[in-house]
């Protein structure tokens, strides 16, 4: 019998030790998603060389190259285009883009005036900001003014045409110079005893309109006015009264069949002619009009589509609880098939955003046609000019399209409770 | 407290409404209006185009000014209405604009059918080639073009033209054709295509955005004829002349040697042209007689210059584009530019 020593008894577990080096980190990141098989190394390297390609010559041209100010086209073109850069020199003109930035954002806008648009500006982020915040509370309100009162004001600021007169007794003129900013130094200007002022707002007709104001406007009129119209045309294009069904299916079928090009021409180019010799529509009010009627069909398709996911069930389970139409609809039906739909909303609202540039067809101009039309000053005329200018314009749609992307993704997420996977 | 808001504007503002001067009497609804509505052109180099602060300059530009200059005194008093190609005669039928200036090529169909009068020629545009000296050494007329590929805009009267030409000559092409702009210079300057044809005066404006631009060289053919001017509805007599005449005055002004920085020295001048010109005879009636004050052709070159000035600003050697005067020099140099007298 062989006596057994047990001299370590281990009292502890052990710690679980680290993976092996190949198993853990980069490495096992690079192996997995890289690495796996012959043909990922192949696409890795592929990958690899075409990042290398794209991407040192880009940033080079883009920013180490770049020029960032100058007065005009001469820093902007080599020695034999007439400018100060060696031979062989290929860089960014952002000097361009520095030189006409205001104009790419206000178009032609009264120079003196152009407070008014950066006061739109700012009142829309400040209320948009909040109703994007699920957190922020009194939505109901925060709305009723965003889709209101904001437009109705800054209609007023931005065509104006407002004069303003006012003779407020003088206990109250503190008051008045504490709220109306705007007018302080007018008031200041006049003697102490006679607190007058006036605040006018001259009128700006739209065709001084340009740049991301014109894109900005468009696009907000254009989706604010296509969501409400096309939940009611694809529930006319449901409904079983046949009048509504069929109005609805002509305009819907009508509006999707021609280009959007052809309505703004047409409402350029042809309505004119149409009306009475005196009578004239604004330019702009036209393309509005037809850009908001055009999405708004589309829209309707979409959230047809999310009414036709909506199970049958649905409808009669509201039917037996002894629901109006609206009722059933606000309450059960449209709540569920508008959070299905949301990719197709947010798709026709990028869309939409992007279509605007269209309206550089009937001699307006958003931030891509005004971008463009400078492209023509002689002043600026270089061999880099155009992509630069061209990268600028789509690095601000970029931004504005990714933006409303993210936020799409980020409420799908938020009212996915019933589809989770 | 009292308040009270014009609404005057406002109300014509918020329907979009807005009465058009559709009319006869053009002069008065501009003179009630207290400006001129002008159509341009959307963005061409040197005839009109955004300066930084988002001005328009330009020599299509400078008629506008001149016309309002003639009418108030006062060049500033325009509005600029920029029109696309298809959009400008439905623009000026309707009354939308006052005068289209807008290098508007003056063809019989557009004087007659479509009821406009063209008020005269400020450019004489045509249709030219440029190539590229170094890879078509020893080239210097079109006629050695043959079997060479051109680059041409598609869909326009440049490339029916184009086509007539080589066939008339007997040569051979072959035709690049793009639909954009942007894209037939990508095309040209990447070396696509030996030869590059369009108007003359795009020619010298593509070439400054060339990599090379030196290596190019515009040949001194035209084959097309394109009297570019100042167009106005048929039906106002009054109007078209003062547009007419107006255009007229630069040109004659140049001739005469009145430049805008001369013009106050030139008026005491003891020229009796000169000075019937400038309206400093005593009982001058010319400008009455366009429904002008008599010193409308003082307020047309102080605002603009004269013709020769202009050209030499916007387009000429005084601009990046460099364009040589050619056929666009006075009748007395050698040119077509030739105004019937003031008097």
């Amino acid at each position: 019998m062989q006596e057994h020593d047990i001299s370590f008894v281990r009292a502890e577990m052990l710690a679980n030790a680290p993976p092996p080096a190949s198993e853990r980190g980069i490495v096992r990141w690079l192996r997995i998603n890289m690495l796996a098989t012959p043909a990922d190394i192949v696409l890795t390297l592929v990958g690899l060389l075409v990042v290398l390609l794209i991407v040192p010559p880009f940033l080079n041209w883009a920013l180490f190259s770049a020029v960032w100010t100058g007065p005009d086209r001469s820093v902007c073109a080599t020695l034999a285009q007439g400018g100060i850069q060696p031979e062989g020199w290929s860089g960014a003109c952002w000097a361009f883009v520095g030189a006409k930035f205001e104009q790419f954002m206000f178009g032609r806008y009264p120079i003196d005036e152009r407070w008014r648009v950066m006061l739109v500006a700012g009142l829309f982020v400040a209320l948009l900001t909040p109703l994007l915040i699920p957190k922020v509370p009194r939505k109901g309100l925060n709305a009723i003014v965003f889709f209101g009162v904001f437009p109705i004001a800054s209609f007023f600021l931005l065509v104006g045409g407002i004069d303003i007169e006012m003779f407020p007794y003088q206990e109250t003129a503190s008051e008045q110079q504490v709220t109306n900013g705007v007018v302080e130094s007018l008031i200041q200007d006049l003697p102490k005893t006679a607190y007058y002022f006036d605040v006018e707002l001259p009128y700006v007709e739209t065709s001084l309109w340009g740049g991301l104001l014109v894109t900005l406007v468009l696009s907000f009129v254009g989706i604010s006015v296509s969501l409400p119209l096309g939940i009611i045309l694809a529930l006319g294009r449901r409904s079983k009264m046949p009048v509504v069904k069929m109005l609805c299916v002509i305009f819907i079928e009508a509006v999707r069949g021609v280009p959007l090009v052809t309505v703004l021409f047409m409402a350029s180019v042809m309505f004119p002619l149409f009306l009475p010799a005196g009578v004239n529509f604004d330019k702009f009010l036209r393309a509005l009009v037809g850009v908001s009627l055009f999405a708004s069909a589309y829209m309707a398709e979409v959230i047809r589509g999310g009414l036709q996911a909506i199970p049958k069930g649905q409808y009669e389970g509201a039917d037996s609880l002894g629901l109006g139409y609206w009722q059933k609809m606000n309450l059960i039906v449209l709540p569920q098939a508008l959070k299905l739909v949301i990719p197709g909303i947010v798709n026709t609202f990028i869309g939409l955003f992007k279509d605007t540039s269209l309206v550089s067809i009937i001699g307006m101009f958003d931030l891509l046609g005004i971008v463009r039309q400078n492209f023509s000053d002689a002043a600026w005329a270089s061999p880099q000019t155009p992509m630069s200018g061209l990268v600028f314009a789509g690095f601000v749609f970029w931004i504005f399209c990714f933006g409303m992307s993210r936020y799409s993704i980020f409420m799908e997420r938020r009212l996915d409770t019933g589809h989770k996977r | 407290m009292k308040t009270t808001i014009l609404t005057g504007v406002l109300g014509a503002a918020a329907l979009g409404l807005a009465a058009s001067a559709a009319s006869a009497a053009t002069l008065d609804d501009v003179k009630a209006k207290g400006f001129l509505q002008c159509g341009v052109n959307t963005g061409l180099a040197g005839f009109a185009s955004p300066d930084n602060a988002g001005n328009w300059a330009g020599f299509d530009v400078d008629i506008c000014k001149a016309v309002a200059a003639a009418i108030f005194g006062d060049a500033t008093k325009v509005k600029y209405s920029p029109t696309t190609a298809k959009e400008r005669f439905t623009a000026l039928q309707s009354g939308e604009i006052d005068l289209l200036s807008r290098n508007t090529t003056w063809t019989l169909s557009r004087d007659t059918s479509l009821g406009f009068n063209f008020a005269g020629v400020n450019y004489y545009d045509g249709q030219g080639f440029m190539i590229n000296a170094k890879n078509l050494p020893g080239v210097n007329s079109a006629l050695q073009l043959s079997g060479a590929s051109v680059c041409v805009q598609t869909g326009t009267t440049t490339e029916l033209n184009l086509a007539d030409y080589f066939r008339a000559n007997n040569m051979e092409y072959n035709p690049v054709v793009f639909e954009k702009l942007e894209e037939v210079n990508a095309a040209y300057d990447s070396g696509r295509c030996d030869v590059y044809t369009t108007d003359q005066s795009g020619l010298y404006s593509i070439r400054l955005t060339l990599a090379a631009p030196d290596d190019h060289v515009v040949l001194p053919e035209i084959i097309s004829k394109e009297p570019l001017g100042p167009a106005v509805r048929q039906g106002d007599d009054q109007w078209f002349d003062i547009v007419k005449w107006t255009l007229n005055a630069m040109i004659t002004a140049e001739e005469l040697g009145i430049t805008s920085e001369n013009v106050e020295e030139m008026k005491g001048s003891s020229n009796p042209e000169i000075k019937r010109v400038l309206g400093q005879e005593a009982d001058s009636k010319l400008g009455a007689s366009l429904g002008l004050s008599e010193d409308w052709v003082v307020n047309v070159i102080k605002a603009v210059g004269n013709y020769g000035e202009s050209f030499e600003r916007n387009i000429g050697t005084g601009s990046p584009l460099k364009i040589a005067r050619g056929l666009n020099q006075l009748w007395t140099k050698g040119g077509l530019m030739y105004a019937p007298p003031i008097r």
